[in-house]
């Protein structure tokens, strides 16, 4: 390729906080419009801010994962701009003295490498309401659903520093999984507690000098920014090898036509007329509440992966799967809780679930098969209910149709037979209809012996207790 | 009874005696307003009915528990300004935009009120969203001053300031974002005070400039005002700029002598501009305060000069920005018919904003935009804190600044055409909202007209007990006890 990408983030993400940045009402998502609202976030006449002080401890919580600096004092700027879902028509945001700035993040390229983004800065701001229009094309009204007005939001803005599709995919995870971690934001990119606004240039292979930056907004999935990015890198390309200047502006995704499309040109670029916030007082972070909000910080990583090893006997390999994702090992603990056996459950997670996962390309949230539903498959297994095989039939239905596990091995009869006789009588039609292979076996060809238990097996339609097909198999044939 | 002579203190002396009751003070009120109201105009909104049956619900209260033992406004009948919220009453800033609006809560102040058991009895006329200095900006009507009925009576909170001396309230509050209750007591010759910054919880003020507007008591005498401001006064947790240190009792030093103490008298505000007859008053205290044993000693306070510029963009600046939320969408006046959500927008402030605040939006917005921060609101800020530390510096030597309200009496309805000389009127009271601090405004004289012209006192920030005290001794030697004749 002629041209190289510098790509940059910006990343915005709700706070897992019980309440909104300046008001009582609760945080959540979706709802009757306009039903967790109060005077203050419909931006009343004479309502005033008071700020959220836990939106605030996880904004310096986020800022030290990210490695920066954090300012003190910090202050609140007002955004200023004319939007219908903006009760104020200005969003209370930061701009001069931004809480954390001058970070970093190291992310795993998925291999051996790793790679560092620098972080410009990390602010706190109040999220905005939402439009409705509705479906009839002549409609001359749109709705407001105020619900999420003064959501508080972290706005993560980070260096142009990744260079490729692949930078791009692997540094999304990180940031989403960093999040997780950290327990600041549930991170659901389809609820829009998560969004990723990306800015893209390319610039000729042999110079340092940045070429004109376009962003893209109205993203709401990974797969989403990288569709983005390789149709962003395409056009652009292609528009400088036709000499075309490309213009500085900020374009939307259209997921219908698989294209972005200008939504303005810098020289329509809003004048934001920032100014420091006179509703709110300065914020003195010091050092004992930086202190204070390290000692918060939820289990990382590293010291989770340990803790498994530790408390669950597991390898380092099924500690390190299992600890990737942050949700991957709450699903792991949160179905250890309801049954003993550590290895089994890493071992579905592995295989089972993390395969049918990465078809469905969903969130862990979206699984069908849920740790109690997964706990109880591990259960009867280990109690001799069912075989480990039909317990794979089971995890297929349960992901199927959600149904509960004990309802369809009642339903389709899976449950294991380990009555002596029935078995016993099995064997004997196996032992009867296959006399050539049972002499094969006499004759010392013992490994024909799988292919009777199999016979058994399917006479049975694998419910037969495999361990006492095997017993009764090898006394009658002694015999 | 001749209630529009009396004062907080004196109605409350007959209501403990029982020579009085509620209804029959809220009855005197409505017979003075009668028959004034007419020429004055200094309500918005007034509801007779539902002011008599609390009038009746609080005799009954006070009949059933006694007279309270601590500070009470109860019974007492108060006039707010149309810019803080009220539940019963509509708040209407004076503006078309707002014209039919109805608060879903009470302010902070309000409330407390009510705690206190004072009978709100209606809402006053204002210039539009508090921009002016004459109540000539209201898009309902025009008040006229008690003193001279063809005279503005200041602003914005002239109609808080006119119904305080046309006796047609016994007591009042207001807002003061750059003299907005100290030039319009001055005027009507009325005592008006604006508390330190953060002192009273600004949460239910429709807000004009975030970081000046301070709501405050407009009374008739100095302890009127002092006893008010204790009753709004506090912290308040809904207000994030708010003082959360103890409010002290205004009552207690009040009567004390200030004699031995110091006052400052900024050469500056003598200087070319003041009326000679504001002077001559303005001299005439100063000698009166002597006598009793002050010593009043020239200051300076340098950058006097850019405080109207300095003000008229940070303020304008925070302006644009607070009323950027009229807009048509969720509340208030809304343009019929637009083609598009812009237009919309456009449209219904274009048509819902009245010319001055239309002008001031358009120069904070200018002031705010890119290219031009750093020249203009930056660069006030800077002044702003060199006006600050000027205070700093006197109040290191005084107990208190004193100085003319304003550099004029009233002027006639309609007389002041030039916005920008109006600007200049506020030149005195401006720098102590620049500051923050506290200032006091009380009768200290007439012109030769007969109009009244104020003096004001200014404060080291949350001295207000201090300043209640100077302004009370000062008022006791000037005894100045006279009525408009209306």
């Amino acid at each position: 390729m002629k041209y190289k990408p510098v790509i940059g983030f910006e990343i915005h993400t709700e706070l897992l906080t019980a309440t909104k940045m300046f008001c009582g009402c609760e945080v959540g998502f979706g709802g009757t419009p306009n039903t967790r609202v109060c005077p203050i976030c419909l931006g009343m006449p004479g309502t005033l801010p008071a700020p959220n002080k836990k939106a605030i401890d996880y904004t310096i919580r986020t800022a030290l994962a990210l490695n920066c600096d954090i300012q003190s004092p910090t202050y609140f700027d007002r955004k200023n701009y004319y939007y219908p879902d903006l009760p104020k028509n200005y969003q209370v945001s930061q701009n001069y003295n931004i809480l954390g700035v001058n970070g970093y993040m190291d992310f795993s390229m998925g291999d051996s490498r790793t790679k560092r983004v620098g972080i410009d800065n990390v602010h706190i701001e109040e999220d905005a309401g939402k439009l409705m229009h509705p479906e009839e094309k002549a409609a001359d009204y749109s709705l407001v659903d105020l619900n999420r007005a003064g959501t508080p939001l972290i706005e993560i803005v980070t260096e142009p520093d990744l260079r490729s599709v692949e930078e791009v995919e692997a540094f999304m995870k990180a940031m989403k999984n960093l999040l997780e971690y950290i327990e600041v934001s549930d991170c659901k990119m389809q609820e829009g507690s998560l969004r990723f606004e990306i800015n893209i240039s390319l610039r000729e292979k042999d110079t340092d000098d940045f070429g004109t930056k376009v962003e893209v907004k109205n993203l709401n999935s990974m797969k989403v920014v990288s569709k983005v990015l390789e149709y962003e890198l395409k056009r652009q390309s292609r528009m400088l090898d036709e000499g075309k200047k490309i213009m500085p502006e900020t374009r939307l995704w259209n997921e219908v036509t698989g294209k972005t499309k200008s939504m303005r040109t810098k020289e329509e670029a809003k004048d934001y007329r920032y100014f420091p916030e006179p509703d709110l007082m300065h914020i003195e972070i010091s050092s004992d509440w930086i202190e204070r909000v390290k000692e918060e910080l939820p289990e990382m990583r590293e010291e989770k992966k340990e803790r498994f090893i530790r408390e669950f006997s597991l390898p380092e390999y099924d500690a390190e799967v299992l600890t990737d994702e942050k949700k991957i090992a709450d699903y792991f603990e949160k179905t250890l809780a309801k049954c003993k056996t550590p290895k089994a459950v890493s071992n579905w997670i592995m295989t089972e679930v993390l395969r049918e996962l990465k078809e469905m390309d969903e969130e862990i949230d979206e699984f069908p098969v849920t740790p109690a539903c997964l706990a109880t498959i591990i259960n009867l297994i280990e109690n001799g209910t069912i075989s480990g095989k039909i317990g794979k039939t089971v995890f297929e239905e349960v992901f199927k149709t959600g149904k509960d596990p004990e309802k369809i091995i009642e339903e389709k009869g899976l449950k294991q037979v380990t009555d002596e006789s029935a078995i016993q009588s099995v064997v004997q039609e196996v032992i009867e209809e296959n006399p050539d292979t049972v002499e094969k076996y006499r004759k010392g060809k013992t490994k024909v012996m799988g292919f009777l238990v199999g016979q058994v097996m399917k006479k049975t339609r694998g419910k037969a207790n495999p361990k006492m097909v095997n017993e009764l198999l090898g006394k009658e044939l002694q015999e | 009874m001749n209630i529009e002579t009396l004062s907080i203190k004196e109605v409350q002396k007959k209501l403990k005696e029982k020579s009085i009751s509620v209804p029959e003070i809220a009855e005197a009120l409505f017979r003075q307003i009668d028959r004034v109201e007419p020429t004055v105009r200094a309500y918005i909104s007034l509801n007779r009915d539902m002011v008599l049956k609390k009038a009746h619900a609080l005799q009954e209260e006070l009949e059933k528990d006694g007279y309270p033992e601590t500070p009470s406004l109860l019974g007492i009948p108060i006039a707010l300004k149309d810019n803080l919220c009220t539940t019963d009453f509509p708040t209407t800033c004076a503006g078309k935009i707002l014209e039919k609006y109805h608060s879903p809560f009470d302010a902070t102040v309000v409330e407390k009120l009510r705690a206190n058991k004072a009978l709100i009895l209606g809402k006053t006329n204002m210039d539009e969203f508090a921009m002016g200095s004459s109540t000539e900006n209201s898009s309902v009507q025009k008040t006229a001053n008690p003193w001279d009925v063809k005279k503005v009576p200041g602003g914005s909170s002239g109609g808080s300031a006119a119904a305080v001396a046309a006796g047609e309230t016994l007591g009042a509050l207001g807002s003061d974002t750059g003299g907005s209750i100290r030039q319009p007591a001055s005027f009507c010759g009325v005592v008006g005070m604006k508390p330190t910054y953060g002192l009273v919880s600004r949460y239910g003020l429709v807000a004009f400039a975030s970081s000046f507007d301070q709501i405050g008591p407009l009374a008739k005498t100095v302890e009127d005002a002092a006893l008010l401001l204790q009753c709004i006064a506090g912290y308040d947790e809904r207000d994030n700029t708010s003082f959360a240190g103890e409010v002290p009792d205004f009552d207690a030093g009040l009567k004390q002598p200030v004699k031995g103490k110091v006052v400052g008298i900024p050469g500056e505000y003598l200087d070319k501009g003041l009326n000679p007859e504001v002077k001559k008053v303005f001299e005439s205290v100063v000698h009166k305060l002597e006598q009793e044993g002050v010593e009043c000693r020239e200051v300076s306070l340098p950058h006097t000069a850019y405080a109207v510029a300095t003000y008229y963009i940070i303020s304008t600046a925070e302006a644009s920005s607070n009323l950027a939320r009229f807009d048509g969408v969720h509340y208030g006046y809304r343009s019929e018919n637009p083609e598009d959500t812009m237009e919309l927008f456009t449209r219904s402030r274009s048509e819902g904003f009245g010319d001055e605040v239309k002008r001031r939006i358009m120069l904070g917005t200018y002031v705010l935009s890119s290219g031009y921060y750093d020249d203009y609101y930056l660069k006030a800020l800077k002044v702003r804190t060199l006006i600050k530390q000027d205070f700093e510096k006197v109040f290191e030597t005084c107990d208190a600044i004193l100085a003319p309200t304003c550099p004029t009496t009233a002027y006639g309805i309609g007389e002041m055409e030039d916005p920008l000389e109006m600007y200049l009127g506020d030149i005195f009271t401006i720098p102590a909202n620049l500051a923050g601090l506290p200032g006091i405004t009380l009768r200290g004289g007439y012109d030769d007209k007969g109009l009244p012209v104020g003096v004001q006192l200014i404060g080291d920030s949350f001295k207000e007990a201090s300043l209640l005290n100077f302004a009370w001794n000062l008022e006791q030697a000037l005894n100045l006890r006279e009525y408009p004749q209306l």
